[in-house]
């Protein structure tokens, strides 16, 4: 194929498909896969503890049992039998849900995709948070939404703010179509909404008539701490769509996900549903039929629950004996991943390269930004990877991290600081300048991080 | 004949190595060869001793195989490979060597300072830098020294956005250049053994003027060719990358990217081993002269094979 042939396809093209990521961290995240790599980036769930003779058991009954059925098309909208298998999950974080109030689709990330087809034309407005799910950003892209981010901290999206953007959009005369949330256990920020918040953003979306579509991938993680009330259960379904998936609980290769939605709406994400794949995976929904059908379920969730528990410890050691003290992260009390904020002169995208050298990889936290920010940060992963390799991946990371911050504090030792103005950030310590905002209330420019948890003291 | 395709590796640049050689090789096959791909790893020199291809085309982007490295490989056992030798490939992956040799050999390429990391540790370095940042002007550009692609080339617009330009540019190697930014029009001409091919021209869309990155990305970048230039013009700057071209002692194919301020033409670096993927500018610009893929690849399997076996570092 020539440059000219390509030129021919490149006209054609959606104006959609102009809207991808920067092709540098596409092609720094293609190295990240090579196996000597400790991958402290992907999104894993463990799958390896699952008990391959249940798999078997429970495949061997499908083929028995539902052979034709299993291999058939099924109901656009999902079995009844995985709706109950819903229904259940759901009723465990207090949420009660009625068949025909549900789809199932492929991965709560169809879900998300098919919400934005139903409610999203392009230039319209998604709120979501600063930072948002990576995974969510092509799907805001594709539909052109004008997405807004608003700041967190580590009570979770910053509600107070997002009323200032409220009042900003009625002032201009623009309804945005939903707010986008990761109330509990977030990716990437590893932060959960409080319940005060929780009340409040219910709340403001009765007061706005606002959608908020609530993305609970992780919910039934939690390793400590009390649990959460879904936003679903407090607002009871009118303003609330809910957001569930099977990965995380048994298994992300099924693909079996599913939307909660008011009538009307869940109405339109059904056509889209057909529009797309006709139905979800009918074998994989009798998968999880038969799974459930054992009851072992919870008692699989908290041995995942107690390995990442345990990782998760591990990284946050590693990080307070590995991480230069300009750095700070957050304390996660559940799900899979925690968020790391650097100081503001260096931008991860960087250190990735730097860090793959070293045989180690995270994801750079613009990849969770629509706009500039997030250059600072980067999401880690403790989920997928095992103690001994969180412990190493971290330790080579911090080193990384402070060969940047040596040569930064010597390249403007007798540089930068002698000339900078003193309300600039510039050499000033990453942790100051923390404290400093959090005084002020202000997550300041440029910092664009979720203000932290201080780290701990006297380490 | 028998050719292995050099491919991978560990580059930051593998995706792009992938692309260019998975090209090579349809061609090969299509040309009627024996192509063996080697993605290369700690087994190559072992393959290529139980293979015994005839010749290798290095389809290698950035440190490792750019660089010289497999070509020393190469050289030792005895095996002819496409494009520049051990010397000129570490030449233009050093952009201080190169532009060192350009400025004694009289050619023109924007003024710079290098530096190593050691620099600052332990010699002071940024007690220098105001001078540096006098003498070349703002804003200037920091990058790697030995790095291919745009990774970690940035705009310092003014002196607070120095060092963590400095910082980023560290990220891809141990030396640093910062140099002065040449206002112009972005030209890259390859070279196909001694022959300038059409001169290609980059036309970044006005937003992403600052960023390289959109350089690699089709529908950010729009490419001319030939470029619409005078016939001296067109003369002068082809002249220019081949002078460039000899005085780092490269064979084969390279790529030469200048910028047409003006002043006239400055070189800015010399790519070793350009890509030949769909959206690379090397087989723009050959098909541009009337030489179809294939028969640029033919071509620079033949130039590898008229090469004189050469400046193996070791006694026979």
């Amino acid at each position: 194929m020539t440059a000219r042939d390509l030129e021919r396809y490149a006209e054609l093209f959606a104006r959609r498909t102009r809207v991808m990521r920067s092709s540098a961290m596409r092609d720094l995240m293609a190295v990240t896969a090579r196996p000597e790599v400790i991958s402290l980036a992907g999104g894993l769930p463990d799958t390896s503890t699952f008990p391959p003779a249940s798999f078997a058991a429970q495949m061997t009954r499908i083929a028995q049992e539902s052979s034709a059925e299993a291999l058939q098309y099924g109901p656009t909208d999902g079995f009844d039998q995985t709706k109950d298998c819903i229904a259940e999950v759901m009723a465990a974080e207090g949420m009660s849900v009625d068949r025909e109030d549900v789809v199932v689709t492929t991965g709560a990330q169809q879900a998300i995709d098919l919400i934005c087809k139903t409610l999203v034309d392009p230039g319209d407005v998604v709120i979501c948070e600063a930072p948002t799910y990576p995974g969510a950003v092509p799907v805001f892209c594709s539909y052109e939404a004008e997405v807004i981010q608003v700041e967190m901290d580590e009570n979770g999206l910053d509600t107070e703010r997002l009323v200032e953007v409220l009042v900003r959009l009625r002032a201009e005369r623009r309804r945005p179509k939903f707010i986008y949330t990761v109330p509990s256990f977030h990716n990437p920020a590893g932060v959960t909404l409080s319940t005060e918040r929780r009340r409040r953003l219910v709340e403001l979306a009765r007061e706005h008539e606002l959608l908020v579509c609530e993305d609970n991938p992780y919910g039934l993680l939690r390793f400590d701490g009390q649990p959460s009330e879904p936003l679903y259960a407090l607002d009871g379904g009118d303003y609330v769509l809910y957001l569930g998936t099977f990965s995380k609980i048994l298994s992300p290769g099924i693909r079996v996900g599913w939307v909660v939605a008011p009538p009307p709406v869940l109405e339109k994400i059904a056509l889209g549903k057909q529009a797309a794949d006709l139905c979800t995976s009918t074998l994989t929904q009798y998968f999880v039929r038969e799974y459930f059908s054992e009851q072992s379920w919870q008692r699989y969730l908290e041995s995942l629950v107690e390995i990442y528990r345990r990782r998760r410890d591990v990284m946050l050691e590693a990080l307070e004996r590995h991480f230069p003290r300009q750095a700070s992260w957050t304390r996660p009390e559940g799900g899979l991943f925690l968020w790391a904020a650097l100081p503001d002169y260096i931008d991860t995208t960087d250190l990735l390269a730097k860090a793959l050298r070293e045989n180690v990889a995270f994801v750079p936290g613009r990849a969770a930004y629509l706009d500039d920010r997030g250059a600072n940060a980067m999401r880690l992963n403790f989920s997928g990877s095992t103690r001994e390799e969180i412990r190493e991946g971290i330790r080579r990371i911090g080193a990384v991290i402070a060969e940047q911050v040596e040569l930064y504090e010597t390249i403007t030792g007798e540089h930068t600081i002698l000339r900078a103005s003193p309300a600039s950030p510039s050499g000033v310590r990453g942790s100051d300048q923390e404290r400093a905002s959090a005084e002020s209330g202000d997550a300041g420019e440029g910092g664009d991080v979720v203000p932290m948890r201080r780290r701990a003291e006297g380490r | 004949m028998k050719v292995a395709v050099l491919k991978g590796g560990r580059s930051l640049e593998r995706g792009v190595s992938l692309k260019s050689a998975a090209r090579v090789e349809d061609a090969l096959d299509a040309l009627g060869h024996e192509t063996l791909p080697l993605d290369v790893g700690s087994d190559l020199v072992g393959r290529l001793r139980q293979e015994r291809p005839e010749v290798a085309f290095i389809a290698l982007h950035g440190p490792g195989g750019e660089d010289g490295t497999v070509q020393e490989l190469l050289e030792i056992l005895g095996i002819p490979y496409t494009g520049p030798g051990v010397a000129a490939c570490g030449r233009c992956m050093d952009k201080v060597a190169a532009k060192h040799e350009l400025r004694e050999a009289g050619l023109p390429t924007p003024d710079w300072a290098a530096f190593n990391s050691t620099a600052f540790g332990e010699l002071g370095a940024a007690d220098a830098l105001d001078e540096i940042e006098d003498r070349l002007a703002f804003p200037l550009v920091v990058k790697p020294a030995a790095q291919g692609s745009s990774l970690g080339v940035e705009f310092a617009a003014d002196r607070a956005k120095v060092p963590a330009a400095l910082v980023a540019a560290f990220s891809y190697d141990d030396r640093v250049l910062l140099e002065r930014y040449v206002e112009g029009r972005e030209l890259a001409v390859s070279v196909l053994g001694s022959e300038a091919l059409p001169v290609v021209e980059a036309l970044p869309r006005q937003e992403d003027f600052f960023n390289f990155e959109a350089r690699y990305e089709i529908g950010r970048t729009e490419y001319v060719c030939p470029a619409e230039l005078g016939s001296e013009e067109t003369a002068e700057v082809q002249e220019i990358a081949l002078g460039t071209y000899e005085t780092l002692a490269c064979s084969g194919f390279a790529r030469v990217d200048l910028i047409l301020g003006e002043d006239g033409p400055t070189v800015l670096e010399v790519n070793a081993i350009p890509g030949l993927t769909d959206t690379s500018l090397m087989p723009m610009a050959a098909e541009a002269a009337g030489v179809e893929f294939e028969q640029l690849v033919e071509r620079i399997i033949a130039l590898a094979l008229e090469r004189p076996a050469g400046a193996a570092t070791l006694p026979a």
